[in-house]
């Protein structure tokens, strides 16, 4: 082996590393001029970094794992109560009083705790909602997480602590862009270093077929449950990052019809497609936004185009949208 | 004993509509394998569809407006019928123009592909139904005569027996439809196997479209039914019956007729002993407890048998 190809190995090797470093290095430089920015740009980009940071975690279930699940933004509704409820019923007892003005460093640290613990409750829910669904081979995860929408706004409705049916309000406004694109970095850099490693290619021998990958002695149940929680843990933090930005959420804010906003996303970036899911979340957030200069009425069109989209997509181009390479077929 | 006896009924009238909802995903499940999402969807056109035919509206028709009376909505148990009959009709079109464009061409394709395409099937429906109808909720119309019989403290409203009723009636016709007569012969055939269906000479391309047809047709009287039940229709009503029907299914043993109908009966009876309890907060959560209990412990469903796949 010459030491060219020796290098270009190694290059290989480490490329998400280096892609890694080149996305803080972005992060910081657009932290620094977060408060340059025009307010409502920064609001459309800190959307543009949740969707992003949703679709990718969808994407590890319904793209490379190749499960199917509707309830993605219930999980995201899990993180951003739990979330929400450290920031404002533990923070206060934890922090010194005039902390926001003199200690920065405590609130991030606080706001970082949040949204694991956010991640975590998400995980959990994960856990608990795709154990027994994903036992079995088909579209039961399907409809399970499409109900699972509804269990959490119900439970979420009976929780007097949680505000009831009012939901929280007054969340503290941690949310910086810094925040979102920095977790989103981490949340594209682990979904691809996971997949890209020895056992991640599990996920996709579960996704290009179930039998065989039984049969060549993957533990299927155990990959499709381990993408599910990973995912649910993400979408909880992008959940604890919408909260902290929004300052208040509801019940009813997380149901199945935001969850489709997602699906729609990873399915025309093409599912398995990190790039293209990234690029599709960056158009779908943008789309609506330029529509509504011309529009007045498009939140009334959009989902009639969504839904347009998903059947013409699906019966034309089920790679979607943004897939340059067309994927082997499995056989 | 009243208490319990009045919530049977109850529970008894909402299980039959669920009954009715859980067939079409069932009968759909057994011949394709897979969860036609836009059931729930077809359930709602049927209601409107009852509605319209039943009530004055004014069309607009490319800017001109264009007054419609169908005149079917008199309040007798003829145009009753007759306006469910034009409704199932209806959808039962709907159905077949489904399957024919949006799932046959997929068939051969992947079963995420089909399960994405009946979820955008189930959305345009629903967003192309606000566009449409209108999101507005829309008072549906008492189509039958409405009367209170009430004997020893029970009370029982006729919409609440011609519920149970037509309900019956339609899973019997089903069940001969489905035992008895040629057609019904064939839907077991492709179900059973499509390629030996077609070997013996049936057309499995009729027997999906009618498979879709019978079922979507049973979504709309449903849908009427249940808006009898609860007078309010807007296009996202569909969505938490349908999800409950199909946790019917599940319950019943998905692709199982008779446990469908159990099923539906069942859960309508859970839901509505929930709800009169003190629990009756989390009356919407409950079909989905039920369904994680049905898949950890009894995945085939109640009356189903476990197939293991073949390679």
């Amino acid at each position: 082996m010459n030491p060219t190809d020796n290098r270009r190995k190694r290059g290989r090797d480490f490329w998400p590393k280096r892609i890694l470093l080149m996305a803080f290095v972005l992060v910081g430089v657009l932290g620094y001029f977060s408060d340059k920015i025009n307010p409502y740009y920064a609001d459309v980009l800190t959307t543009m970094g949740i969707n992003i940071i949703m679709a990718v975690s969808l994407n590890l279930v319904n793209g490379y794992t190749g499960q199917f699940s509707l309830g993605h933004a219930g999980f995201m509704g899990a993180g951003a109560y739990a979330s929400a409820a450290v920031t404002l019923f533990i923070g206060p007892k934890i922090l010194p009083p005039d902390t926001a003005a003199h200690y920065a460093w405590a609130t991030n640290a606080l706001f970082a705790g949040a949204l694991l613990v956010g991640g975590f409750v998400a995980a959990l829910a994960g856990l608990l909602v795709g154990a027994p669904s994903l036992r079995l081979k088909g579209d039961y995860l399907a409809i399970v997480t499409l109900g699972f929408g509804e269990i959490i706004r119900v439970i979420f409705q009976n929780i007097p602590a949680l505000g009831g049916g009012l939901g929280l309000n007054g969340i503290p406004p941690y949310t910086s862009l810094a925040w979102v694109y920095g977790t989103a970095v981490v949340c594209i850099y682990i979904v691809l270093t996971m997949v890209h490693s020895t056992y991640g290619r599990g996920f996709l021998a579960v996704h290009d077929d179930e039998v065989a990958a039984e049969a060549m002695g993957l533990n299927t149940t155990r990959y499709k449950i381990v993408a599910f929680v990973v995912g649910a843990f993400f979408a909880g933090i992008a959940g604890g990052l919408y909260g902290h930005d929004t300052l208040s959420i509801d019940p009813k804010g997380f149901g199945f019809m935001h969850s489709i906003d997602f699906v729609v996303i990873v399915i025309l970036g093409g599912m398995g497609n990190t790039p293209g899911v990234i690029a599709a979340a960056i158009v779908l957030t943008l789309l609506p936004e330029f529509l509504r200069k011309w529009l007045s009425n498009a939140e009334e069109y959009r989902m009639v185009v969504y839904s347009f989209l998903l059947i013409v997509l699906m019966l034309t181009r089920p790679q979607g949208l943004f897939a340059w390479r067309r994927k082997i077929k499995s056989v | 004993m009243t208490e319990f006896l009045q919530q049977l009924i109850n529970g008894l009238s909402l299980g039959a509509v669920y009954a009715l909802l859980a067939l079409g995903y069932t009968m759909v499940y057994g011949i394709l394998r897979f969860i036609n999402f836009a059931h729930s969807d077809v359930f709602m056109v049927g209601a409107f569809a009852g509605y319209y035919a039943a009530t004055p509206f004014t069309m607009n028709l490319f800017g001109a407006r264009v007054p419609v009376n169908l005149q079917l909505g008199d309040h007798s148990i003829v145009s009753g019928l007759v306006v469910m009959l034009l409704s199932m009709i209806v959808c039962a079109l709907l159905g077949i123009i489904i399957e024919r464009f949006a799932y046959r061409p997929l068939r051969d394709g992947s079963k995420l592909t089909v399960l994405i395409t009946a979820i955008g099937v189930s959305l345009l429906l629903e967003s192309g139904g606000q566009v449409i109808f209108g999101a507005d909720p829309k008072p549906f119309p008492q189509l039958f005569p409405a009367k209170e019989f009430t004997a020893h403290g029970l009370s029982i409203s006729s919409n609440q027996l011609l519920i149970i009723g037509v309900s019956a009636l339609l899973l019997i016709a089903l069940q001969f439809i489905v035992l008895k007569t040629k057609l019904g012969t064939a839907m077991r055939a492709v179900s059973f196997n499509h390629q030996a269906a077609s070997l013996v000479g049936i057309n499995n391309d009729l027997i999906i479209s009618f498979t879709f047809g019978l079922g979507s047709a049973l979504a709309a009287a449903g849908g009427i039914l249940f808006a009898l039940k609860d007078p309010s229709i807007q296009p996202y009503m569909g969505i938490l019956p349908g999800l409950k029907a199909f946790v019917a299914a599940v319950l019943g043993g998905i692709g199982n007729i008779p446990g469908a109908a159990l099923g539906g009966l069942v859960l309508g009876l859970i839901e509505t002993f929930v709800n009169g309890s003190r629990f009756s907060t989390y009356t919407d959560a409950i079909a989905f407890a039920v369904l994680i209990l049905i898949l950890l412990f009894r995945p085939a469903g109640l009356l189903g048998k476990l197939q293991v796949e073949k390679v």
